[in-house]
């Protein structure tokens, strides 16, 4: 019989984030070594030494310039990614109590897409409210929609998918029929390139802005994690656990939209990592919201990571977007959790 | 007094649900609700346990009123188990019953040996320690809300309101959760819906028609012929069975030429 640890156990979190560490140093190492210009590995590590901590070791110029400007920027950007629609993911399959909720099936990212193009297309907002602020607004949008059709459908949990079919029907209609009809030929092609997902254009600039929200999105659902558990049974039980129901899914909602909304802003929308990504981490840690958030993070980072690593190697001389990559594996996963979701009752 | 309502009203739809309800729950005793479907019983324990708030009137623990309580700090003094809850989460039994110690912990709080004290306890009452480990989803009907009171217990109430916890469940079962319950010692507000059971378990009675309390008392004042018939629309004969409790045996048209 299993019992449960008595107090803080700093021993097995402190090897377990080193463990987790590591795999992931190990991945961004990976990532700035290989692309068009192979750099071997140890350069690789020499170069983000000289970059990080400014430590002189010999590495030729335009080596420290592809790996540093170019190649740590984006992986690092594939990580933050990778993270949050893990997270966004765990947080939306807990709140709705359906396993195949997620960003992307939600409508959450057409949502933001159909914002970001506005602001991109039609020029709402200018400058103050920039391409991110406009994905927030549709991702909020997005959910409001989804919110309303799933209830005013009875509100049982499989009807939120439904209504997230249907929101992002809506939304992929029309930021298209935005880009067909008002954009000039190259903003449609950059639109339609961007929205498949692509860390191509990520430089330094772009992380100022994802990492905070990244991070800062991650607090607050570890701040929600007993909450999160408590909604097992429903919002009903969660509520007589002492809950406070409506709050808690107002701050997730809108954690999981800022998330979302920031990546799609920066990379465009990619799918079924919100939704495989929680779906590996419980099983390798269990149900439980303190572990598995820290999980989807860490596993979410990498997964992207190698993802974009094979975005870049799969088909020689080309770049696949990457949400072609995620959905590859995805929607192989997404057919075997369908499967065993069936389990009876 | 414990918990009390007094002229409650809820309604939803432009319908009174809960109307103009005034009852109190005995300290340490079982308070059955009964009375046909639709009548309120299930909207009267959430406006009990506040997941619903009252329209009118007011909700009294204490005599304070509950909706003035922080939400954390009524869930430690006031459980409730929900009809037929389950979950699609991989759980185990021991995962649930941890779930009751949720108002008792902090955002950070690692677990402590009050909460695994709690948990083995109450697992220990509803007799299902050795099942600790046991998956959710393979578990019984009755063995799943033995494990929700466990949950219950686990975060230590003096109130425990359940909600038709014997529905669903063989003959057998619906006994063991209601001697469970008796044996409890909490104060219980139970709604049920089977009468002789209410009769056998319940030291008051409370009747509810049409979002109204139309009687309340002790089973063998409130279970009267006629009264059943008022409420239910049935005739019974009501005989005394074992131990002073009230049996009733239900009368059944029959057509003629149809065997009974």
């Amino acid at each position: 019989m299993s019992h449960a640890v008595i107090g803080p156990n700093w021993a097995a979190r402190i090897g377990v984030a080193a463990i987790a560490l590591a795999a992931f140093i190990f991945a961004v190492a990976l990532a700035v070594s290989v692309g068009e210009m192979t750099i071997p590995l140890p350069i690789a590590f020499r170069a983000l030494g000289n970059g990080l901590f400014d430590l002189g070791l010999p590495v030729s110029a335009i080596q420290q310039g592809v790996i540093f400007d170019y190649r740590l920027s984006r992986a690092v950007m594939a990580a933050l990614c990778g993270g949050a629609l893990a997270i966004s993911g765990a947080i939306l399959q807990a709140l709705l109590r359906n396993p195949l909720a997620e960003p992307y099936i939600l409508g959450v990212s057409a949502g933001a897409s159909t914002g970001a193009v506005c602001v991109m297309i039609l020029g709402f907002g200018g400058a103050t409210l920039g391409l991110s602020g406009g994905a927030f607004l549709g991702a909020v949008a997005a959910l409001a929609v989804v919110a309303l059709l799933a209830t005013g459908a009875g509100g049982a949990s499989d009807r939120v998918i439904l209504a997230g079919v249907a929101g992002s029907q809506l939304f992929n209609a029309a930021t298209a029929t935005i880009v067909t009809t008002l954009a000039s030929a190259e903003q449609a092609r950059g639109v339609m390139f961007w929205l498949l997902g692509n860390f191509g254009g990520v430089r330094w600039p772009d992380l100022w802005v994802a990492t905070p929200v990244a991070l800062i999105g991650f607090v607050v659902c570890m701040i929600n994690a007993k909450a999160l558990d408590a909604f097992a049974f429903g919002a009903d039980a969660a509520q007589s656990l002492g809950v406070a129901v409506t709050r808690v899914r107002l701050v997730l909602l809108a954690t999981t939209a800022l998330l979302t909304a920031t990546m799609v802003a920066i990379v465009g929308t990619i799918g079924f990592v919100g939704l495989v990504i929680p779906h590996a981490a419980r099983f390798l840690v269990g149900p439980g919201h303190a572990r598995l958030l820290p999980a989807c993070l860490v596993i979410g980072a990498i997964f992207m990571i190698l993802a974009d690593i094979l975005s870049r190697i799969l088909v020689p001389q080309q770049i696949l977007p990457i949400g072609i990559v995620t959905a590859l594996f995805g929607a192989p996963a997404f057919a075997v959790i369908l499967y065993r979701a069936r389990r009876p009752a | 007094m414990t918990l009390a309502t007094h002229d409650v009203r809820w309604g939803a739809g432009g319908r009174m649900i809960v109307d103009g309800i005034t009852l109190s729950a005995p300290p340490g005793r079982i308070l059955g609700l009964i009375g046909p479907n639709g009548s309120g019983k299930s909207s009267l324990l959430r406006l009990l346990c506040r997941l619903r708030g009252v329209a009118s009137g007011v909700v009294t623990l204490d005599g304070r009123d509950i909706a003035a309580l922080p939400r954390r700090e009524l869930a430690r003094r006031l459980a409730f188990v929900e009809q037929q809850a389950t979950t699609d989460v991989q759980l185990t039994v021991c995962d649930v019953v941890r779930l009751g110690r949720t108002p008792h912990r902090a955002a950070f709080a690692s677990w402590t040996e009050a909460d695994e004290h709690a948990v083995e306890a109450a697992l220990e009452r509803v007799g299902l320690a050795e099942r600790h480990d046991q998956p959710w989803h393979t578990l019984s009907g009755g063995e799943r809300q033995r494990v929700h009171i466990a949950r219950a217990l686990a975060q230590d109430p003096r109130e425990l309101i359940l909600d038709e916890p014997t529905n669903h469940l063989d003959i057998q079962h619906q006994l063991s959760i209601l001697g469970l319950i008796r044996r409890l010692g909490l104060t219980c507000i139970v709604a049920l819906h089977d009468l002789n059971l209410a009769s056998l378990f319940c030291d008051r009675i409370g009747v509810l028609h049409a979002g109204r309390l139309v009687a309340s008392g002790s089973p063998e004042n409130v279970l009267t012929p006629e009264l059943i018939r008022q409420v239910f629309g049935v005739e019974v004969h009501i005989r005394d069975g074992v131990g002073g409790r009230r049996h009733i045996e239900y009368v059944v048209d029959v057509e003629p030429g149809e065997r009974p």
